[in-house]
């Protein structure tokens, strides 16, 4: 009844071509725009910025990286977070090494340098596919780890390896709250899915589909592969770096290169999956469900045992957790393989049917 | 609308579970980051156990610090730095009223934690790991590396070995075999630095993370035919490298582990090619120490002890534990002593204690602590306190001290924390405190 385009008329081509075509989508876009720059930062806690919005966008933008790559254009990548890593070193030595560079060009430049970074690895994907890809991009995850750890120039020559980032100066203004690194990660996060979003639907979008789909099919139609695939990693990289240099700067403070292990390379990628493959709400939805729920699950085991009265430890709760986050990774794969984004989609072709279903 | 409804629905839920439970009045809390499952969960176990049972032993014989009783809170940290982060901000706020020292035992989490807790005026205690150059209190105001660092440790173990060889280390030959990590790396500035001084030949070689394939490594050491390894390994790395030797041929009683290599859970799995292995320690085993044995008699004795698995009191992790848990409730006492005895102490009073500790050998007697760790004596230029170590042998089925407290050579190592803090200094854009007129 209320999400109905029954009476919309598109009448100029710019209308046609706009990014939410639905007038209701619009609206409730810019609903959760209002919320999440004005509503949440008024009422948030620091605990809900530090330990979980942070994050969550944080690895929002990397799932989108990642879906860039495996869910658009079709290149099983296993070495997200090594490209993280490469985001938070990059921009880490470009704001230590060029004096007074503003920190928004450190991260695009950190970006870029990942995208650079990620076009040598996705070489080898112009000559295979499929799951021998991901074993060729695996040693991008296990290379550059190896590379930050062996070069003591990457860390500034610490002692540990540790960096710590820097100041995080904008406007001349120093961010230090976490809802000020809320507002910065948010900014970018938003304006980097909204690009996303419109390159998937650009000629650029369609020739990485169409690749995804069948590369032959796509080289016969004209789409030139070695382009196509490269920028699918050079784009993908430049988000995952961009992510990665977020989580240093704006989240953990100090990394180490063993943090971005194979580990988090997975857990992007089981974001993807569980989100859903080829879909920018998807990475969100995903990132929400790997990081928020154990979360969740840990803060409301205790209180579920405490009003049973059932005498858990902290360690029990933590191997319950385990098993029922387990679970339901199985029980989401089986009712919905698409992931979740699929179920919000039906969801929403049910909407413009309800309440009166045929 | 349906969307909407529900987001704001679940936040709510969620934040009514979140807000923090009533603290009793004049209780103090200690917010525990522990960590008893994952990879590491066998040594968060024994330490973790040690540490909440020493806080029970507290509070059951005594009443609590002057009467203060000590509540705490645990949350599980799987020893990830994404984890440990959630942990501390979920129990910040109880953490902000009154609390003790947070001890992460993780370098990742202390390491993230280190400008968090600053903010925040909460304490953080490293013992015997994280961010050595906090040695420097003038940079480093809510960082106490307590007891003895990496560095420290490595000087004290290059002592013994001088000792060993009658005053002289000239023309000998030591390897160092590290984990290629942060924790491994911390050390090689300190022993260079040896080595110049002393005069010895020093070959460093990684082993990459978890380090169960040192085949290379081993092959390279035989070539090399060292004096002595000195060892800074972690986990599995540890019993792979004591077996590694013993393929080789290398004579185990030439080996000296770090603190984090020194534990049954090392030298148990590696069998008999554990005996005369030896490693550094800053607590010893054992239930010789009384107030071990008090602790199992009135914590275990009311049916309140933490440890599933009773046969860990008295190991290596449990004491140290224990030690840990002993340094927080001195410097709890401290502070009780200059901001009103019977009261719980905040964040920046228990801060002001542990750079004033003093714990001397009769206050240990005191408490039946004698030699389960060695003196501390804190400042404001020196939040270390001790950089003490024993050496410890495994003779088979127990490990025995072979040595007394061995102190590292402070004048060469202590520069090298300045300077690396002050580098800190430079990079963050923190004023250091004049610690001169600090009291």
């Amino acid at each position: 009844m209320l999400y109905r385009e029954a009476g919309q008329f598109k009448t100029s081509y710019a209308a046609d071509q706009q990014l939410f075509p639905i007038r209701q989508d619009r609206m409730g876009i810019l609903i959760l725009l209002a919320v999440v720059f004005l509503v949440i930062p008024a009422t948030a806690s620091e605990y809900w910025f530090s330990a979980i919005l942070i994050p969550f966008l944080i690895f929002s933008l990397a799932a989108l990286g990642l879906n860039i790559l495996t869910g658009y254009a079709g290149q099983l990548s296993l070495g997200s977070a090594a490209f993280m890593a490469v985001g938070a070193y990059a921009a880490y030595n470009f704001q230590l090494r060029i004096d007074g560079i503003p920190i928004l060009v450190s991260f695009v430049c950190a970006g870029l340098t990942a995208a650079g970074v990620g076009i040598l690895f996705g070489l080898p994907s112009l000559w295979i596919k499929g799951f021998y890809l991901a074993v060729a991009t695996l040693a991008a995850q296990f290379f550059i780890v190896w590379c930050l750890t062996k070069f003591p120039w990457f860390s500034n020559y610490s002692s540990s390896g540790v960096i710590s980032a820097q100041q995080l100066i904008i406007f001349g203004h120093e961010l230090t709250s976490p809802q000020e690194k809320y507002w910065l990660v948010l900014s970018i996060v938003t304006v980097m899915a909204l690009a996303a979003k419109n390159m998937a639907r650009s000629s650029t979008g369609r020739a990485w589909m169409a690749v995804r789909d069948m590369d032959v099919a796509a080289s016969v139609i004209g789409i030139r592969l070695m382009p196509t695939k490269l920028l699918a990693f050079a784009i993908s990289s430049f988000y995952c770096g961009v992510a990665g240099a977020l989580y240093a700067f704006c989240y953990l403070g100090s990394v180490e290169p063993d943090g971005f292990s194979l580990d988090m390379s997975f857990r992007i990628l089981f974001m993807i999956i569980i989100g859903g493959v080829g879909s920018i709400l998807g990475s969100f939805l995903g990132a929400a469900f790997i990081l928020l729920l154990p979360i969740f699950l840990d803060i409301a085991f205790p209180w579920v045992a405490g009003l049973l009265g059932l005498p858990f430890s902290s360690a029990t709760v933590s191997h319950i957790q385990v098993l029922v986050f387990g679970t339901l990774i199985m029980f989401f794969l089986i009712v919905e393989p698409h992931g979740l984004a699929r179920l919000w989609q039906i969801t929403k072709e049910k909407l413009r049917l309800w309440p009166f279903p045929h | 609308m349906f969307k909407y409804r529900k987001s704001v629905l679940t936040a709510a839920v969620s934040i009514a579970l979140l807000s923090p439970a009533a603290l009793a009045a004049g209780e103090q809390y200690f917010p525990i980051t522990s960590y008893r499952v994952g990879p590491y969960g066998a040594n968060g176990q024994s330490f973790f156990g040690g540490f909440v049972d020493y806080l029970n032993y507290v509070n059951i014989k005594e009443g609590g610090v002057n009467g203060v009783k000590i509540a705490w809170e645990e949350c599980e940290t799987e020893y990830n730095n994404a984890k440990g982060i959630e942990c501390y901000e979920r129990m910040k706020d109880r953490a902000k009223i009154s609390t003790g020292p947070i001890h992460p035992m993780s370098t990742g989490i202390s390491y993230a934690l280190i400008d968090k807790t600053a903010t925040d005026k909460i304490p953080m205690a490293m013992v015997g790991y994280g961010r050595t150059d906090a040695v420097d209190g003038s940079v480093f105001p809510y960082a106490f590396p307590l007891v003895t660092t990496y560095q420290m440790q490595a000087s004290a173990i290059i002592k013994f070995l001088k000792e060993k060889e009658k005053g002289s280390l000239a023309g000998k030959k030591i390897v160092f075999l590290y984990h290629d990590s942060a924790y491994g790396k911390e050390p090689i500035v300190a022993l260079q630095e040896e080595a110049k001084l002393n005069k010895f030949e020093l070959t460093v070689i990684p082993v990459a993370h978890p380090g169960n394939e040192q085949g290379a490594q081993w092959l390279k050491i035989r070539q090399e035919n060292p004096d002595y390894v000195i060892f800074w390994g972690w986990g599995v790395m540890n019993q792979t490298a004591i077996k590694a030797a013993q393929k080789i041929g290398f004579s185990r009683d030439k080996m000296i582990g770090s603190w984090w290599a020194g534990s049954e859970e090392d030298t148990v799995p590696a069998g008999d090619a554990a005996k005369g292995y030896m490693s550094a320690t800053w607590n010893v085993a054992g239930k010789d120490v009384p107030l071990i044995a008090d602790i199992e008699k009135v914590v275990y004795g009311a049916g309140q002890g933490n440890l599933g698995d009773i046969s860990k009191i008295g190991t290596i992790l449990y004491n140290r534990g224990v030690s840990a848990a002993v340094l927080s409730v001195e410097a709890i006492r401290k502070a009780q002593e200059k901001y009103g005895e019977g009261k719980a102490m905040t964040g920046e009073q228990v801060r002001w204690a542990m750079e004033n500790l003093n714990i001397t050998d009769a206050r240990l007697k005191e408490i039946g602590a004698t030699d389960l760790l060695p003196e501390i004596k804190t400042s404001c230029d020196n939040h270390e306190g001790s950089g003490k170590i024993k050496i410890q042998q495994w003779d088979g089925e127990k490990w025995v001290v072979v040595s007394d407290w061995i102190e590292g050579n402070k004048t060469l190592i202590h520069p090298l924390f300045k300077a690396s803090a002050q580098q800190y200094a430079k990079e963050k854009g923190i004023t250091p405190r004049d610690c001169s007129k600090e009291s």
